[in-house]
């Protein structure tokens, strides 16, 4: 039996413990209902976990189409940048999933002609790793560039009405081609 | 009959003895960290000197010291004392809850954030803990045995950090089996807090330039009356018809109030070009006013007192003008103080007369009392009467689907009329899921004064659960456009659909009315009132 095989046997206990590797991230208090309340509307957070650890799991033993997987990490991490966490707290549970497996299948991997998968699908995860690292950011920039934009937004009319800005007009301006004088 | 517990499970028992509250659960969890992005920043000394706030002083929350005077505790204790006193519902909200937990996982600040503390029950526990200790028997005696604490300056900046942390939304309210109203219980909590001159600068500011200038912005009258003018151009420039509004006239029929918000920020502005248009079709005998142009009152996240200060500006406009009735914007807190507290604080408002539509002649019994009439009451009756020339299909290219605001939706009940009119001026309405719309709804995140931007992050928490919805409607049906009738949810949900759902537009509802209409005299119409080109004119000139 290959690494992948032996990984799809154990899909709903290792997805489960990965899952819950997440979830202990939130304040014991809250892990209950994070983990019960299956509505997606009533509970986003802990539905947009469970369904995208499930996801990256499936993405990752399929063999990983690049756009997929990044869809999948982008919904956890975009909840997760604008949460209590530290940027690495936010995007340290990849590397639960090491954990869990090795938990899981490590007796049998860890033997013979299974290393060398093994070995493969370690580097494929610290390779999601690093893309966490980039979703993480991109989210933490969207946040501030939101925040100038609303900045921004709020003033530019109020400073045009004031006649501190004028505006160039998109077409015909005050100088036509050919006409400047330049004295 | 009981499993026997097995050995193993028997040897898991823990025989150390229980302890007290203190030692265990939220209550240890004290000094709580003010954590940037999650709070808003201190309110300024002079906007609290303009209105009389009491301990005007500059101070930041991320200071150790927030210089608060001496006698804080006893301050707070007192005026707590005169509260329960003056207010049966603060009395009752404090001694009823039996913690069943059903509002427990119904905010969306704890939905969002997980944050235990934004469990309704937990933060009105915060304040219920010092009441105990203080004011009850139990309390007094057995201590955190009785959920009772002291009031600690750690205390103290707990109740701030997460007080404001609150929008006064009321969804937890619906949950309850007693009733009890959270937000009430906030609004106690920050009448309390200001007494100290804690209040945040985004509702203190607004609240000086409302008392002294009209509105938040504390835009004078001229430059209000020249931004109108804007409008007055960019309407004839679209439509070809040039609206003519009028400025504190006397003896008008009516007084029409909106948020300034829609006078000055975007998209709310071309929600204000929907009125003008309306009302220049329709040839009301309407007033706008410089002085009370503010439909928000921010009073109300400030204390009692200053909401009824903030809301007589508006009935005294009424009076000085001798209009007979007022005609209220799309705004949503102000729907709030006008339907539950206005006519217990500066009503009834008898020197105007109940309000009756000069189109159809409906008599609005609902505004009776207050003499302040929902422009979506208004217009979903002139629409219910065919008394409007409408083209939906101008609105083709939008997938819309609507935002209840809380205030409108669980403060007045005011869940059909908008749906009515979108339905009648867009012909792609979507409703996102019954337990996220109408007295469900979830708040945009920035409600009751928290829409500043150095809070982006509790912003986001908080609107989560509704752009989560959003999102559903727009991978299933691909909405594009949510539509809402309150300008704070038109400055928040912006943002909002930029981090979750960024594909999705926010607008008010009578700038999709105002799309719709067909307006006597006009040129041919070719873009919508954002100077978008409209659905088969993507080629025309002059777009």
């Amino acid at each position: 039996m290959n690494l992948k095989n032996l990984l799809l046997q154990k899909r709903s206990s290792i997805i489960k413990k990965w899952c819950d590797i997440v979830l202990r991230t939130y304040p014991e208090e809250s892990q209950n209902f994070l983990k019960k309340q299956k509505d997606r509307f009533a509970n986003p957070v802990g539905q947009t976990i469970s369904e995208g650890i499930a996801s990256v799991y499936d993405e990752l033993l399929q063999g990983a189409e690049p756009d997929n997987i990044s869809l999948f990490l982008d919904n956890i991490i975009r909840v997760r940048a604008v949460q209590e966490f530290s940027p690495s707290q936010a995007i340290g549970f990849m590397f639960g999933l090491k954990e869990v497996i090795r938990e899981e299948v490590g007796d049998e991997a860890l033997q013979g002609e299974l290393r060398k998968e093994w070995a493969a699908l370690e580097s494929r995860i610290d390779g999601l790793a690093l893309l966490c690292f980039d979703i993480y950011t991109e989210c933490r920039q969207k946040l501030f560039d939101i925040r100038v934009n609303e900045v921004r937004t709020q003033a530019s009319r109020l400073l045009k009405m004031a006649g501190l800005v004028y505006e160039i007009p998109e077409t015909g301006g005050d100088l036509k081609e050919g006409k400047v004088n330049n004295g | 009959m009981a499993d026997t517990p097995k050995p193993e499970e028997l040897l898991k028992i823990d025989h150390s003895p229980p302890t007290l509250g203190l030692e265990k659960g939220w209550m240890r969890t004290l000094p709580v960290e003010i954590k940037p992005g999650m709070h808003c920043f201190a309110c300024e000394a002079k906007n609290l000197n303009v209105v009389g706030m009491p301990n005007p002083r500059q101070w930041s929350a991320s200071d150790e010291d927030w210089k608060v005077p001496n006698n804080w505790k006893e301050i707070i204790l007192e005026g707590f004392k005169d509260r329960l006193d003056r207010f049966r519902s603060f009395k009752l909200f404090m001694d009823i809850c039996v913690r069943c937990g059903a509002c427990a996982d119904k905010c969306h600040y704890f939905i969002g954030s997980a944050d235990p503390k934004n469990m309704p029950v937990l933060r009105a526990e915060l304040l219920r803990s010092v009441y105990r200790k203080n004011f009850t028997t139990a309390g007094k005696i057995l201590g955190p045995l009785a959920g009772a604490r002291d009031l600690t300056y750690d205390v103290l900046k707990e109740w701030w950090y997460y007080l404001y942390q609150c929008s006064e939304c009321r969804r937890c309210s619906v949950f309850c089996p007693y009733g009890i109203d959270t937000a009430e219980i906030t609004i106690i909590g920050r009448e309390l807090t200001n007494l100290l001159g804690l209040n945040i600068d985004w509702i203190a500011a607004p609240v000086a330039n409302c008392y002294r200038t009209g509105n938040h912005l504390g835009i004078m009258p001229h430059a209000y009356k020249e931004m109108m003018d804007f409008f007055v151009d960019e309407i004839e420039d679209i439509t070809g018809v040039r609206v003519e509004p009028s400025f504190n006239r006397k003896g008008a029929e009516i007084l029409f109030i909106t948020p300034s918000g829609d006078v000055f920020a975007d998209p709310g502005t071309y929600t204000c070009m929907g009125y003008l248009t309306l009302f220049h079709e329709l040839g009301l005998d309407i007033t706008w006013s410089t002085y009370a142009s503010e439909g928000g009152n921010f009073g109300l996240f400030t204390s009692h007192e200053m909401m009824k200060r903030l809301n007589a500006k508006m009935y005294a406009e009424a009076k000085r003008l001798g209009v007979k009735w007022i005609l209220g914007g799309e705004c949503g807190h102000m729907w709030r103080v006008i339907n539950q507290y206005m006519d217990t604080m500066n009503g009834p408002a008898d020197f105007l007369e109940e309000p009756v539509s000069p189109i159809t002649g409906t008599k609005f019994e609902n505004a009776k009392s207050t003499k302040m009439v929902h422009i979506t009451e208004f217009t979903a009756d002139l629409i219910k009467h065919g008394k409007l020339k409408l083209d939906p299909s101008r609105n083709d290219h939008l997938k819309v689907t609507f935002h209840d605001s809380c205030n409108p939706a669980r403060a007045m009940g005011l869940l059909e009329e908008p749906r009515y009119i979108i339905k009648n001026v867009c012909n792609h309405f979507y409703e996102m899921p019954p337990n996220t719309i109408r007295e469900q709804t979830f708040c945009c995140g920035g409600g009751s004064g928290l829409n500043a931007g150095e809070d982006m992050e509790l912003r986001m928490r908080g609107g989560l659960p509704r752009a989560n919805a959003v999102k559903y409607v727009h991978e299933k049906y691909g909405v594009n456009m949510l539509a809402n009738v309150c300008a704070i949810d038109r400055a928040v949900l912006p943002a909002l659909m930029q981090y979750w759902v960024p594909e999705v537009d926010v607008t008010g509802v009578h700038e999709l009315v105002a799309n719709a209409m067909v307006l006597e005299g006009e040129k041919e119409r070719t873009t919508n009132f954002r100077g978008e080109p409209l659905a088969g004119m993507e080629d025309t000139e002059d777009v």
